[in-house]
């Protein structure tokens, strides 16, 4: 069964979508990321979406669900890599997705998450290497 | 306005929601349709051919390149034999859902395209016709 690769990057997972999702294989990745937060205790999840052409509704919700699922298990979550003409797009059809982080680029994002981890451990304080 | 190309394919999974959307893809790519154009397009058709997927048990849907009067356009005509839409004005706002969806399907898409048909009848399914000219 095809799958969508989750790597584990330091403190991180990374999730890189390469193909145009049919809506099963979205749902599946859900389960595989949580899953993989518990296992792995990741801190963040990048989510690389450069390569999708379009985000419709049902992409756009999977995406939400992703980054308030990961918010649950205690890890924030940033998409990065959007395109222009998909930005486009789904401002028009009505989806800001405002409750998801993004970034522009893999580096960007990578940056973004370190210091919303950083700022999470400070006020945590345990957990923590460096504070 | 004639229809110098045309197409029908199935939609009864998932699947082929991605094959319809990759399809429309191609053949405005091959007429040189801006890449905005596209996207919007082919997200449009997705809402549609999710629609005839999930709430009308599945459909098929036809694709049909025009030309005439000195313009050409792509159309896609989404059809399934569900159950129909009773109210299609409360259909059409936004955040009205009936399953799982964002609620953006039906008014999402047609902001999308330039022309927008839709035709229903409880109890014998619905016909949704997109068009996008160049």
């Amino acid at each position: 069964m095809e799958r969508i690769p989750i790597l584990k990057v330091g403190e991180f997972l990374l999730v890189s979508i390469q193909v145009d999702m049919h809506d099963r294989l979205a749902m599946s990745l859900q389960d595989d990321l949580t899953a993989k937060l518990v296992a792995t205790r990741a801190k963040g999840v990048l989510i690389d979406i450069s390569s999708l052409d379009m985000v419709d509704s049902f992409i756009g919700r999977m995406l939400g669900h992703m980054a308030a699922m990961a918010g649950a298990l205690g890890a924030k979550a940033v998409v990065v890599g959007m395109q222009p003409a998909v930005a486009i797009t789904i401002v028009e059809l009505g989806m800001a997705l405002t409750e998801v982080r993004t970034a522009l680029n893999v580096d960007k994002g990578m940056a973004l998450l370190q210091s919303l981890v950083a700022k999470s451990c400070s006020m945590d304080n345990h957990d923590c290497h460096e504070k | 306005m004639t229809a110098t190309k045309s197409r029908t394919m199935p939609l009864d999974s998932c699947e082929e929601i991605v094959h319809l959307r990759q399809t429309t893809r191609s053949w405005m790519a091959e007429q040189r349709f801006t890449l905005v154009e596209q996207t919007k397009m082919m997200t449009a058709t997705s809402e549609l051919a999710r629609n005839a997927v999930v709430y009308g048990g599945g459909g098929s849907a036809k694709l049909e390149l025009l030309e005439g009067s000195g313009r050409m356009g792509i159309r896609v005509v989404v059809e399934d034999q569900g159950p129909g839409i009773a109210d299609i004005g409360q259909a059409m706002t936004d955040h009205f859902t009936s399953g799982q969806g964002m609620g953006l399907g039906l008014g999402g898409a047609k902001r999308l395209v330039d022309d927008f048909e839709i035709r229903s009848e409880p109890g014998k399914g619905t016909v949704v016709s997109i068009t996008k000219w160049k």
